[in-house]
C-alpha cells in the first residue's frame, strides 16, 4: 500500500467520528465516508503532499454541505418525544448535545465539531471552510452559546413539566 | 484587587480552552477567571459540552471499520480514472446547487426530461437504502421480472446485462410514471454502490443523452423507441456516462 494510502486508511477512524456526529445517522456517516475516502482515492494523483488529515476534513464538509443542501427543500423533521426519565445520566446528557446540535446552522456545527470533538486548529478549520480565523472564531462562539443555551433550556423545560 | 492588565476578551476564553492562546497570556486569563466567576462558569460550561461531545461520539473511532469503507475494496472499485480525477476534483471545490441541467449541443431540455428525472430521482433516493426490500422481484428471477414488467408497462423492458461494468441486477419493481407505468430496475456493484434504471413511456421519440446533478445523486436522461430512460446513481459522471452508454447499446441490439 502507497504511503499516501496508508494515510488515509489511518483517518477512517476519525473521519467517521466526525461524520456521525456531523449527520447524527449512522448510514448518512458512513455513505459520507465513502463518498470521502472514494472521492481521495481517485484523487491520489492529484494531491501534491500536504496535509491529508485536514483535506479529508474539507473534503467531507463540503459532501456534508451538498447534502444538505439538495435536503434544504424539505421540511426538517426533529424527534417528537424522545425523553426517557430512566436514562442514565451519561445517556441523557449524550442525547442533549446532540439535540443540540442539531439546531445549530451547518457551518456552526462545522467549526464547532472540528474543534471541539476532532481537536483542529483554529488555522485549520478556516483553511477547511475556506474563510478567516476570525469567521472561524465567532462561529465558534456562537456555537457555544447556542449549545448552551439549548442544554440549559431543554433542562429548564424538564424541571418546569416534573 | 484593581486588574491593571487588559481585560480578557471573549475571544481569548476561546482560545483558552482551545489551547490556541500564546503561553504568556495564559496566566492573566487563569487570574481573570479567578476574579470573573461569571466568566468562570462560562468557560467550564464548555468543557463540560466538550466532554459530552467525547462522551457521546468518542466511541465512534474505536468501533470496526465497516467493510465497505475498507481502503482496498474502494481502490478496487472499477473507475475511469481521467473523468474520475476530474469530477473529483470539481466535487471538492466547486458546489453546484440543485439541479444543473448539461444538454450535450444547443438543444434545449425538453420537459419530460425534468419530470422524468426529477421522478427517477426520487424513486432512486426512496429504494437505494433499503436493505431488506430494495426491489419486489429479485434479480434471480429476471426472466419473470422481465415478463411481469413488459406486461405491466406495454413495451419490452429488458434487464441489461452490466457485468462488464461490474454490476449485477439486484432486481425491480413497478412503480407509478409520469405518463402510465414504470418499470424500475436496481443494479449493484461489489462495494455495494447502486445504480438504478427508470424507464416509462414518452411522447418525446428520442432524444440525446443528458446529464443531471442534484446533490450527490448525477442521473443520465434519453428517449427512444417512444420510451425515456433514466439512469441514476452516485458515482461521478464518467463512471455514469459509461453505464449510461452500455445501456443504451444493449436496448439499440434488442430494439427496446
Amino acid at each position: 500500500m502507497t504511503a499516501f494510502r496508508q494515510s488515509v486508511e489511518a483517518m477512517i477512524p476519525a473521519l467517521r467520528r466526525y461524520a456521525r456526529a456531523l449527520a447524527r445517522d449512522a448510514d448518512i456517516a458512513d455513505d459520507l465516508v465513502q463518498d470521502t475516502l472514494v472521492r481521495a482515492l481517485r484523487s491520489e494523483r492529484l494531491f501534491l503532499g500536504g496535509d491529508v488529515r485536514s483535506w479529508l476534513y474539507t473534503i467531507l464538509t463540503n459532501l456534508n454541505k451538498n447534502r444538505r443542501r439538495s435536503l434544504a427543500r424539505r421540511p426538517q423533521f426533529m424527534p417528537l418525544l424522545d425523553n426517557n426519565p430512566d436514562a442514565s445520566g451519561t445517556e441523557a446528557e449524550g442525547r442533549d448535545i446532540a439535540r443540540a446540535l442539531s439546531t445549530l446552522v451547518e457551518e456552526q456545527r462545522a467549526v464547532l465539531l472540528l474543534v471541539m470533538l476532532e481537536g483542529l486548529s483554529y488555522r485549520e478549520v478556516a483553511d477547511i471552510q475556506g474563510v478567516p480565523i476570525g469567521t472561524v472564531m465567532s462561529r465558534l462562539a456562537r456555537a457555544r452559546a447556542h449549545v448552551k443555551a439549548e442544554i440549559e433550556g431543554e433542562r429548564a423545560t424538564l424541571r418546569r413539566v416534573k | 484587587m484593581t486588574d491593571r492588565k487588559i481585560p480578557v476578551t471573549e475571544d481569548e476564553l476561546h482560545a483558552y480552552v482551545d489551547s490556541e492562546l500564546p503561553a504568556e497570556r495564559r496566566g492573566d486569563v487563569e487570574a481573570w477567571l479567578a476574579a470573573h466567576p461569571e466568566d468562570a462558569a462560562r468557560v467550564r460550561s464548555w468543557r463540560t459540552m466538550a466532554e459530552a461531545l467525547h462522551a457521546r461520539y468518542g466511541s465512534v473511532a474505536d468501533e470496526t471499520v465497516p467493510r465497505r469503507l475498507e481502503i482496498e475494496r474502494l481502490v478496487r472499485m472499477p473507475r475511469k480514472w481521467v473523468y474520475g480525477a476530474i469530477a473529483a476534483t470539481l466535487a471538492a471545490f466547486v458546489f453546484g446547487g440543485g439541479i444543473g441541467w448539461m444538454a450535450r449541443g444547443a438543444a434545449a431540455a425538453p420537459s419530460a426530461f425534468q419530470s422524468f428525472t426529477a421522478d427517477a430521482l426520487d424513486a432512486h433516493r426512496l429504494y437505494v437504502v433499503e436493505v431488506r426490500h430494495p426491489v419486489e422481484v429479485p434479480g434471480s428471477e429476471r426472466a419473470h421480472l422481465q415478463q411481469w414488467l413488459t406486461k405491466r408497462c406495454g413495451w419490452e423492458v429488458r434487464a441489461p446485462e452490466l457485468a462488464a461494468a461490474g454490476l449485477k441486477l439486484v432486481g425491480g419493481r413497478l412503480l407509478p410514471g409520469p405518463t402510465g407505468p414504470a418499470s424500475f430496475l436496481m443494479y449493484e456493484s461489489a462495494s455495494g454502490e447502486r445504480f438504478t434504471i427508470y424507464s416509462a413511456k414518452s411522447e418525446t421519440a428520442a432524444t440525446q443523452m443528458l446529464y443531471a446533478a442534484q446533490g450527490k445523486e448525477e442521473a443520465l436522461f434519453w428517449a427512444d423507441n417512444g420510451v425515456a430512460y433514466v439512469v441514476s446513481g452516485g458515482a461521478d459522471r464518467g463512471r455514469l456516462t459509461q453505464i449510461g452508454q452500455a445501456i443504451y447499446d444493449q436496448m439499440e441490439k434488442t430494439g427496446g
